[in-house]
């Protein structure tokens, strides 16, 4: 397994460089070093020479992926995209335009990102197997089909709508929690609820439809069979063998969303003033910080590259047929 | 009983148990946060991106920082037309003119004769800076931090981690260090380049400092400005300029102690974020105690803030309005400000209605909900917010907002009479009463010139008017005719919008920055306004930063601009049309690229002038030949709509003075009792919809037991 990891992680190379190079090439594409300078100096009295001391200062006055005026290996190492792009390799995500630690800001935001996305995974996943079975239950009655109607509805409404009518019945009519807003420390529970609560909710229609059907096929198995000629009861079939055997493919599509949870959502975070690495991304890319949009985007791909690594091996720990080589 | 049932009666009971306790269960900060002291609550939208105050230049950071820094200079709270006055001075700056040969000249010398205008600014000895670690020393009178060894640094993640704090007197040579910084090119100061072309010797010291760190500021000097002595300093600036005592009140001038830079230099301190771009060091009422722009940003009362008080004069009727009852008491008044970062306006203004907020905006969504137009076409508050005893404040800001005519276009361009009237017919038909009315919810005021309200050469009367597109009827304008519009297309050769020589239809072209979703009904109704007059108007949407190149390069025909004022003085609307400051040919700000000798001669002229009635004759001048040549369609002023909570005491529109938190009073016992009164949590929807989902559930439960039991027959 060992000999399969490493060669994943070395594949992820060209992969990270790929996406680096691709960032690179879209984000100077929409905006220009000038433009960059423009929008960190303001709007009013900028002249020629202050944006070319801005550029100057911060590196980039350098040619972008070539620099023909020098020669040898400093055609590449002389140019913004191998001054700014390439130390993210080594994780140094170094100085944003405004001129902040990239790093340290990481750091600081993940945790309200993580505060609201693992208990939103948690409960979500728990409210989702827990609808799934008693529609599995109560299958071919009049309550599974008022589930399934109620899923589809949840389904085909906008998740900004929840946000807003969340906000609107919980926080404003009903004033049991905090309409926005977070806090540190222990604080921050009274307005984790309502972001979790909405999460679950808004997720429930797909995720129990979902989780269904993998009851469903396991239910016609041949050992649902034989566990109910034993004599089991319904219940005792459910818990005990369908829902084990059914969560290797919800084991494995959690594992590979766990990364990700560092990396925040964009809607949640800024309807409810949430300051995750969500809201950071969005910030970057209106102020035009190229510094933290490259950063943001490589953490993404190393985080999704480990996801998909954590599900390869999460597959070998569920289901023992499985080797990696 | 059934477990359901006992499960069941014990959620009934905690949910009746909590509504009996009448706590309040929404309120977004901790219960002990107020204590018995005066908070006040605020939100920001945007996180600060400077607070430096050389780098500082926008609205929504001088929020933070004009409560931390103090220029010499301020804007008097109440007093109106905007009044400077001495902050951190004892009088206002003793001008001296010279000559070349630094003779010194009258008072009343001609701009043309002055080569030198000398600032003396006295200081008011005994104010001291906020406590901080970078003043911080030991018993040796050594700074404890200004080396960082790394064993002190292991546990440093805040600025309030540092166990020492200390202070020292503000003095003259705090003031001078400010000046260096800002032409520093680590720094770069927006108003860098500006003020080198003012202040004597500010080029040449660039220059010699540009590859030294900030900590070698202190030991270099800059020819035009001088240390006097501990508590006066002289700036020297070329010519005459009387716009620069204004500058003097913005916190680009404010004091700036050398150990700031000398602690924040640390190069450990920086991988922390621990910056004086982030962590003020002021003498200012106020110092930033915590700073998380992610979350929120705390403000405490400085407590070495010197002797200052509530003004004890003001303007005619703010006695009426109650705003001198605290006239002559101690600033400031608040001893807390939180300000936490609200992105979206739904949320903040729910919790505005709830009182968690003390004042707010009014956005579009919640117009309706706030404000209605009386019978006599008057503006008031709707009953839901008179019953809470909300109040409305409304200001019409120094800002303007217009439409450009590149006069580097070939059509609509120039000084030759056919474009002249193409423009004026077309500032005729842009209805932009209407355009208030339907898009801003009549929160602005049309413009009649570059000047608003409340500057110098503002008249609202009906020499005040815009006689080439209004006239004055019923002693208030009247915008003329589309007739009129439409003849003077005729006489510009432009029949029914087509052109006579080629009797090809007349295609405008409209380059906007504005190209999101909420944009189109504004623009489609731009077209229709062109339509009127028959001109086909293509819009050319794009992002603000190729707006921006289309701009620098000329490429744009006609465009939308606005201008927000950085001083109260005509001169700062004027020179968006002087020639000098042409977008494409120098790269200023004149976005229009106008350029007329007589108007350039008398900006130059007035420009160095004090207010005086020959100034305000100048003005009106200059006002006459842009009406006159139309480079612009002066659109409107708007109009800013505020609403506060019968806690919050003496507000006043100051649309120039930032520092305005020190005069702020709050009422925390009434807020207090406003806000349990209005957040009483509801309970009873939950234990219906418990009770609905148990009854939903019952039978399908008892169906499936019942199958459980089912034996084969």
């Amino acid at each position: 397994m060992f000999n399969y990891i490493l060669r994943r992680f070395l594949y992820a190379f060209p992969l990270l460089l790929g996406v680096n190079i691709l960032t690179f090439v879209l984000f100077f594409v929409v905006n220009s070093p000038d433009d960059m300078a423009r929008m960190q100096l303001g709007q009013k009295h900028v002249t020629e020479q202050a944006i070319d001391n801005w550029k100057h200062q911060r590196g980039y006055d350098l040619p972008l992926l070539i620099n023909p005026q020098v020669a040898g290996l400093d055609k590449i190492k002389d140019t913004i995209f191998y001054q700014k792009s390439l130390r993210l390799f080594a994780f140094d995500f170094g100085i944003s335009d405004s001129g902040r630690n990239i790093g340290q800001d990481i750091q600081q935001r993940m945790w309200p990102s993580l505060a609201v996305a693992l208990p939103s995974l948690v409960v979500g996943l728990m409210v989702n197997i827990t609808v799934a079975l008693m529609m599995v239950l109560f299958r071919q009655s009049y309550l599974e089909f008022a589930t399934i109607v109620l899923c589809v509805i949840i389904m085909s409404i906008s998740s900004l709508f929840y946000i807003i009518g969340g906000q609107f019945i919980v926080g404003k009519l009903l004033m049991l929690v905090p309409i926005s807003g977070y806090d540190t420390g222990l604080n921050a529970y009274k307005f984790l609820i309502l972001p979790v609560l909405i999460s679950v909710v808004s997720g429930v229609g797909a995720g129990a439809r979902w989780y269904r059907t993998l009851f469903l096929e396991e239910i016609e198995q041949d050992y649902v069979r034989t566990a109910r000629a034993k004599g089991l009861t319904e219940t005792q079939v459910l818990f005990k063998h369908v829902l084990k055997n059914a969560m290797i493919p919800i084991l494995t599509g959690v594992v590979v969303v766990l990364p990700l949870l560092f990396m925040g959502s964009l809607i949640t975070e800024s309807f409810f003033s949430i300051p995750g690495l969500g809201s950071y991304t969005i910030d970057a890319i209106n102020s035009q910080d190229f510094a933290i949009v490259r950063a943001m985007v490589f953490l993404g791909s190393v985080l999704y590259i480990i996801g998909l690594l954590l599900t390869d091996i999460s597959y070998t720990l569920v289901d023992p047929r499985v080797r990696l080589s | 009983m059934t477990p359901i049932f006992k499960n069941l009666f014990f959620i009934l009971s905690y949910l009746s148990l909590s509504a009996c306790n009448e706590q309040v269960l929404n309120s977004p900060y901790p219960e002990d946060s107020e204590g018995t002291q005066s908070v006040l609550y605020s939100s920001f939208s945007e996180r600060p991106r400077h607070l430096d105050p050389a780098k500082s230049y926008s609205a929504n950071e001088y929020v933070f920082i004009a409560q931390i820094y103090e220029p010499p200079f301020q804007y008097h709270f109440l007093k109106r037309p905007y009044e400077l006055e001495p902050l951190t001075a004892t009088k206002m700056p003793e001008i001296i003119y010279l000559d070349s040969s630094e003779k010194v000249l009258d008072k009343d010398a001609k701009a043309d004769e002055v080569a030198f205008s000398d600032y003396i600014i006295d200081l008011k000895p005994g104010i001291k800076f906020q406590p901080h670690a970078a003043l911080a020393l030991n018993k040796q009178s050594e700074f404890l931090y200004h080396h960082l060894s790394q064993t002190q640094l292991a546990d440093i993640n805040t600025l309030s981690n540092f166990e020492q704090t200390g202070t020292r007197e503000l003095t003259a040579a705090d003031y001078v260090h400010q000046i260096k910084r800002l032409v520093h090119p680590k720094i770069s100061s927006p108003i860098a380049e500006l003020m080198k072309h003012y202040i004597v010797g500010l080029s040449d010291y660039a220059e010699s400092i540009k590859d030294k760190p900030r900590t070698a500021l202190k030991d270099s000097a800059i020819s035009g400005v001088e240390v006097l002595d501990k508590y006066r300093y002289k700036i020297r600036i070329k010519g005459k300029y009387p716009q620069f005592i204004y500058w003097l009140a913005m916190p680009f001038f404010a004091p700036m102690p050398w150990e700031a830079d000398a602690f924040y230099s640390q190069q450990a301190l920086i991988d922390k974020n621990i910056t004086l771009d982030w962590q003020p060091l002021g003498t200012g009422p106020y110092m930033l105690e915590e700073n998380n722009p992610n979350l929120r940003m705390v403000m405490l009362k400085n407590p070495n803030y010197h002797t200052d008080f509530y003004p004890a004069e003001g303007q005619v009727g703010d006695k009426e309005k109650g705003l001198l009852r605290d006239a002559g008491k101690r600033l400031p008044f608040i001893d807390k400000a939180v300000y936490r970062l609200e992105k979206e306006t739904i949320p903040y203004w729910n919790k505005f209605l709830q009182g968690y907020y003390d004042a707010s905006g009014i956005a579009s969504d919640s117009f309706d909900q706030a404000v209605q137009f009386t019978g006599g076409g008057k503006l008031g508050l709707t009953q839901a917010m008179q019953d809470k005893g909300i109040q409305l404040q409304t200001a019409v800001t120094s800002s303007i907002f217009y439409m450009g005519f590149n006069m580097l276009d070939t059509v609509v361009g120039g000084e030759s009479e056919q474009a002249r009237k193409l423009r004026l017919a077309i500032s005729i038909a842009i209805d932009y009463e209407e355009y208030i009315s339907i898009f801003m919810n009549g929160r602005g005021v049309v413009a009649q010139g570059v000047i608003p309200p409340e500057i110098f050469g503002f008249s609202a009367t009906e020499s005040g008017i815009n006689p080439y597109v209004y006239d004055w009827h019923r002693q208030q304008p009247r915008r003329k005719s589309l007739a009129d519009a439409k003849q003077l297309m005729q006489e510009a050769g432009y029949a029914g919008g087509v052109d006579n020589k080629t009797g090809a239809a007349l295609i405008l072209y409209l380059d906007t920055a504005a190209s999101g979703p909420d944009d189109r009904a504004r623009l489609n109704w731009y077209r229709k306004q062109f339509a009127k007059l028959g001109i086909q108007l293509v819009i050319r949407a794009t992002d603000y930063n190729r707006f921006q190149q289309k701009m620098l390069n000329g490429n744009a025909q006609i465009f939308m601009w606005g201008w927000n004022a950085d001083y109260p003085d005509p001169e700062n609307f004027f020179f968006l049309l002087y020639g000098e400051n042409s977008k494409v040919e120098h790269g200023g700000e004149n976005a229009v690229n106008y350029q007329n000798s007589e108007f350039d001669r008398l900006f130059k002229q007035m420009s160095n002038m004090e207010n005086s009635p020959a100034r305000l004759a100048m003005s009106h001048k200059m006002q006459e030949i842009i009406r006159h040549d139309a480079p612009w369609i002066f659109g409107f002023h708007p109009k800013s709509f505020s609403l506060f909570h019968n806690w919050y005491h003496n507000l006043k529109p100051n649309l120039m003075a930032n520092n305005k938190l020190k005069y702020l009073r709050i009422d925390p016992q009434q807020r207090k009792l406003m806000r349990k009164k209005w957040n009483q949590p509801v309970l009873w929807p939950i234990i219906l919809v418990i009770i609905l989902v148990i009854l939903l559930a019952l039978p399908a439960v008892r169906s499936f037991q019942r199958r459980a039991r089912e034996t084969i027959k």
